[in-house]
């Protein structure tokens, strides 16, 4: 199945609008998870008009599977370039499945500070959660057969693809 | 003698880090990634994160030593380890306990990892040798032959201000032939590629074989560190001075001591390193020590960062291995 990504993301961007204003959240700030979730927040950002800089993680460190395979190859670090103390922050990924990597990232969030809240946003959501973790806004839910892999490509223009894991 | 051998395993992942010698540039490359992916971490207010949560670490300290001991130790701290510090020259063999029943008390403690220091080269490499096979070691110098980390942390605090070490003229300036430091120094910038790399010293300080190593060899500090991007400034021990290779500490600064005024002879963005502790006056001149180009209380911080950097890459190889 093909996804129109930008129309995706320009709904999201309305619905986070929407729970933003019913929740008095006037001046939130966006962390996107690397790699995929920078691409779709710094959309969302465009869409919300925020003129705070992105937060950028790189949740490598706080992976629960470093004991299984090491150290992760990734170069860029975590950036967050504002005070999490106090902050309203929107997390956003692109495909939330386990569960593991949102919960990293939270681990990583409270070494900078305490927020006041964390809304999760996610492109693409499939079933699979090993962990109590849910978004509030949604692109769109995947049904994927077992075995297959979905993962977005970008940055310029963003598609999803899937592929079946080699055996 | 090669620590090549035991410090890759058979995946070619960092088992131990024993020495720079030998080691692919690949390699190193990765080690400096890493760092500067840890570097932020000392930025933020919590200065910590979760990775090596559980393992413990042994610092050995054979030799006394308070920047690489101290930074050893906030490193594994950061990457939140548990760390002993065992001053061993102080503990048990003064109680006449041998090396190995030493390491097997440590092995009973089910530590994960040894950062050694000793005064006899090769000590790492010989623990290396003999700990059991679920332990890494990281050598923290040993006698005359490496100091990696430090050699690392340099070549980091290099990258840091110059990028590109294929450009670069680097002078190593003062008593190379007793330093551990010169020879990781010398070992990892030819490896990633420094095209003119210098040691400046009197001839009793330099090693007769070591343009062997690919280096220059200069006893005129005038010419040496002339044009250079980057010099690097070695302790003189002082016990040097007692064993005659040198006639006296005030005649020393005169010939080979780093001022302001030999400075202008490098380039005018050069870079002054040391690593530490300094003697004032004797190597290197308070306005150069302090002044605009020294960097040398940045080489501590990164030296954190690269520390953190070899103890997570050593200890996520080790958890492949035991995953594989």
């Amino acid at each position: 199945m093909q996804y129109d990504i930008e129309a995706l993301i320009h709904t999201m961007a309305e619905q986070l609008q929407t729970r933003l204003v019913a929740a008095g959240i006037s001046s939130p700030a966006l962390v996107g998870i690397r790699t995929g979730g920078v691409w779709v927040a710094e959309r969302l950002r465009a869409h919300l008009g925020l003129a705070e800089p992105l937060g950028e993680l790189n949740i490598a460190f706080y992976r629960d599977d470093f004991s299984r395979i090491g150290i992760h190859p990734t170069v860029e670090p975590s950036v967050l370039p504002f005070d999490v103390d106090g902050r309203d922050l929107i997390l956003v990924d692109d495909i939330l499945y386990t569960g593991r990597t949102v919960r990293a990232a939270m681990n990583e969030i409270f070494d900078y500070g305490r927020p006041r809240s964390i809304q999760l946003v996610v492109l693409f959501d499939r079933s699979g959660r090993e962990l109590p973790i849910e978004a509030q806004v949604v692109g769109a839910h995947l049904s994927l057969q077992p075995g297959e892999h979905a993962k977005l490509t970008g940055p310029s223009s963003l598609s999803l693809e899937i592929h079946r894991a080699r055996a | 003698m090669s620590a090549a051998d035991i410090q890759l395993d058979d995946q070619g992942r960092l088992r131990h880090f024993i020495a720079i010698e030998g080691l692919p540039r690949a390699l190193l490359t990765q080690i400096l990634d890493n760092a500067e992916r840890f570097a932020p971490v000392g930025d933020r207010t919590v200065k910590k994160v979760p990775l090596l949560r559980g393992r413990t670490v042994a610092n050995l300290f054979f030799e006394p030593s308070t920047r690489t001991r101290t930074t050893f130790d906030l490193a594994a701290k950061r990457l939140s380890a548990d760390v002993l510090n065992l001053n061993i020259e102080a503990s048990s063999t003064k109680k006449g306990e041998s090396l190995a029943d030493t390491l097997r008390n440590l092995e009973a403690m089910q530590c994960d990892m040894f950062v050694v220091r000793h005064q006899v080269s090769g000590a790492a490499h010989f623990i290396a040798q003999q700990v059991a096979p679920y332990i890494s070691v990281i050598n923290g110098g040993d006698g005359r032959h490496e100091h990696p980390t430090q050699g690392m942390l340099d070549a980091f605090t290099i990258r840091r201000h110059k990028q590109d070490f294929t450009r670069l003229k680097i002078a190593i300036v003062g008593d190379v032939a007793h330093s551990r430091v010169a020879r990781s120094n010398i070992q990892a910038l030819k490896i990633l590629g420094v095209p003119d790399l210098r040691v400046v010293g009197p001839k009793t300080l330099i090693p007769p074989a070591i343009d062997a190593m690919g280096v220059t060899v200069y006893d005129d500090l005038d010419e040496g560190i002339r044009d250079c991007d980057v010099v690097i400034t070695l302790r003189l021990q002082q016990e040097r001075m007692q064993s005659a290779l040198l006639p006296s500490a005030h005649e020393y600064f005169r010939e080979y001591g780093l001022t302001a005024d030999r400075m202008r002879l490098a380039a005018p963005d050069a870079i002054v390193m040391h690593p530490g502790p300094i003697n004032r006056g004797v190597e290197i001149d308070s306005a150069v020590a302090d002044g605009a180009q020294s960097v040398i209380l940045q080489q501590v911080t990164y030296g954190i960062a690269v520390r953190m950097a070899v103890m997570a890459m050593i200890l996520g190889s080790q958890a492949q291995a035991g995953a594989a």
